[in-house]
């Protein structure tokens, strides 16, 4: 099964909203805590290493655009 | 401080006073008699050839060393008629607990199966492994074991390879067509065959201490995470013979080796861990490791195997392990190509087989390692996580890595035949052979393995009873299960675990490995799976 980046959420927003809010009042470093503990539950519920993998890769992909980007604002 | 337990004398051989100088021409020079050297020098006379054993040193070494042997090992050992005096000695476990702080996060059964002959591990002292050895090696006068007898050099030529040998009473030159290195981690023949050994070093420093002393801990391994007597970093416990216990300290990275190596700073730390102060201390090492292996295990006739092939880190037991499947697995390769019933290409799946395997073992154990000792900042707090959602989620439980124990390794080899039929269970081509209880025609138990044992330690058919028979091509044995005539399973474990409902034939390798496998066997199938584990095909 690969990994699904269609919407799953009737109400996406409110899937943004909950994790939004689950940092409010946090600091840095908790809120990373947080996220850390997040991301594993969320990767055992999915138990499917691929998935993980694919997620992995998207998210990094993210990242990498999102430098490049500073890159160029840069230049 | 443990005392080795046995010294052996120098003795001058006849190979060092050769009429003209000629060197002496020998079939297989081992190097090193340590577990793996000695078990494959056992291994290889009991297939009937000589060999000579070389050692540098002239006692068994000190300190506990190894002390986890696995059920796969003492397979081996019962195969090379060392197996019950380990087991007699050792201190049998398989029940493992994990701590974060005070309290228990989990419990695990290495075996939890019933019907093996074996249980999942012994502690045992690496001595005692070695002087049982030793033993075993004094009875089999096709072993040569020369102690002080130091490799200084080395020529490999297109036929033979010529040893330069040091000892007491100066050097003298050998030929040998084949020579194993079992000469350990710091292995001087991978230096002289300018063979690289890299990978990953570990900075945390790890104090080793063993103690003696009577207590009531039962005989399971203790793994701690940030536990009260040493917080923030993780602890070990492990019971071996002799009321001596295992004691393992991750240190700070910065820690001075030199201090930290006294006993009187060692003392204290293990007080607060035990809750008193009547133990002696055995042995204290300090150490830091690495996990790394060689690029290719067989150098032309120069063949790797144990700590000079491959170094782990010790959590997980798959150092010494995986160094005596190591000899296990090139010792009746060698048998066929010295004898000339196999090419020599067939030394080559060694390296196959056995590389992947040290891949996977420094996978397991750099997971460990790293779990244990987090290296940035984020790792620590993945860890932490980890930790946390271990006390109330069954998969962060499952997540925490105190060392995940060795088990051996299913070969993805050229020497397998690829299933043809379907299977539900059992084992598939480049496994391990399981162990199951049987008794033979007249009622006597006895286990697979040992059945395997007796009918001589080479390829055998083990076929089921409610299948299809077949004759054994010749020089292969046969062990069938079920039927009027074969051995009993009254528990019907065998046929569980060899998924033999439907009809079952394997074709098991001299180390118990299963080469291939039919539910409905032909004579042209088996002696193609045969050839092909020959390494003729």
């Amino acid at each position: 099964m690969p990994l699904s980046t269609s919407s799953n959420f009737a109400r996406p927003d409110d899937a943004f909203r909950a994790v939004v809010e689950a940092h409010r009042g946090l600091s840095e470093a908790e809120s990373a805590d947080l996220d850390a503990a997040l991301v594993l539950v969320l990767a055992n519920h999915i138990g499917d290493i691929e998935v993980l993998k694919e997620a992995i890769a998207l998210a990094k992909r993210r990242m990498l655009d999102a430098s490049q980007q500073q890159q160029q604002q840069q230049q | 401080m443990a005392q080795s337990k046995v010294q052996f004398g120098y003795r001058r051989h006849p190979d060092q006073d050769r009429p003209g100088g000629a060197p002496a021409g020998h079939a297989v020079v081992v190097v090193g008699a340590g577990p793996v050297g000695l078990s494959l020098a056992i291994d290889l006379a009991q297939r009937g050839h000589k060999v000579v054993l070389l050692d540098d040193a002239d006692r068994i070494g000190e300190g506990s060393r190894a002390i986890c042997f696995s059920k796969r090992s003492l397979e081996f050992w019962d195969r090379l008629g060392v197996g019950d005096r380990m087991v007699e000695k050792g201190v049998v476990w398989s029940v493992g607990k994990i701590f974060h702080g005070a309290s228990q996060l989990y419990q695990f059964n290495l075996l939890p199966e019933q019907g093996h002959k074996r249980p999942a591990f012994i502690n045992l002292q690496q001595f005692y492994a070695e002087a049982y050895l030793v033993d075993r090696v004094q009875h089999l006068p096709d072993i040569d074991l020369r102690w002080r007898n130091k490799v200084s050099a080395l020529d490999r030529r297109n036929d033979h390879v010529a040893l330069t040998i040091e000892t007491p009473e100066g050097p003298y030159t050998l030929h040998a067509q084949y020579v194993i290195a079992c000469d350990g981690a710091r292995s001087s023949l991978r230096q002289m065959v300018g063979a690289e050994f890299s990978g990953q070093v570990f900075e945390d420093q790890f104090l080793i201490a063993d103690v003696k002393m009577t207590a009531a801990f039962p005989t399971e391994r203790w793994f701690w995470f940030d536990p009260p007597f040493h917080a923030g970093r993780s602890a070990l416990l492990h019971k071996q013979p002799d009321d001596v216990w295992r004691i393992d300290l991750q240190l700070h990275p910065d820690a001075d080796p030199l201090v930290e190596k006294k006993p009187e700073n060692v003392a204290p730390r293990i007080a607060r861990m035990l809750g008193h102060e009547q133990f002696d201390f055995e042995w204290i090492s300090l150490y830091k490791f690495q996990c790394r292996r060689m690029d290719r295990f067989v150098h032309g006739r120069v063949i790797f195997a144990g700590d000079s092939a491959h170094q782990v880190s010790p959590f997980g037991a798959r150092g010494a392990n995986s160094g005596l499947e190591d000899a296990e697995n090139i010792a009746w390769k060698l048998d066929r190509v010295l004898r000339g019933t196999s090419p020599e290409t067939l030394l080559e799946t060694y390296h196959t087989e056995r590389s992947a395997a040290a891949d996977e073992n420094i996978r397991e154990s750099t997971r460990s390692t790293d779990f244990m000792a987090p290296t940035t900042e984020q790792e620590a707090r993945l860890r932490r996580a980890v930790l946390s959602l271990a006390k109330e989620t069954e998969f962060g439980k499952r997540m925490v890595n105190g060392g995940r124990l060795s088990v051996p390794s299913v070969y993805d080899t050229p020497l397998s035949t690829p299933d043809a039929d379907v299977w539900r269970g059992g084992p598939r081509p480049g496994t391990s052979m399981p162990d199951a209880p049987v008794a033979d025609h007249t009622g006597n138990p006895m286990f697979l393995t040992e059945a395997f044992i007796r009918k001589g330690t080479r390829f055998t058919l083990l076929t089921f009873g409610n299948g299809k028979s077949i004759d054994a091509p010749e020089g292969v044995g046969t062990i069938k299960v079920g039927g009027d005539d074969g051995m009993i399973d009254a528990a019907g474990f065998a046929g569980q675990r060899y998924d033999a409902d439907g009809g079952a034939t394997y074709l098991l390798r001299p180390d118990g490995y299963v080469a291939a496998r039919f539910r409905e066997p032909s004579r042209p199938a088996i002696e193609a799976a045969l050839a092909r584990a020959c390494g003729l095909s």
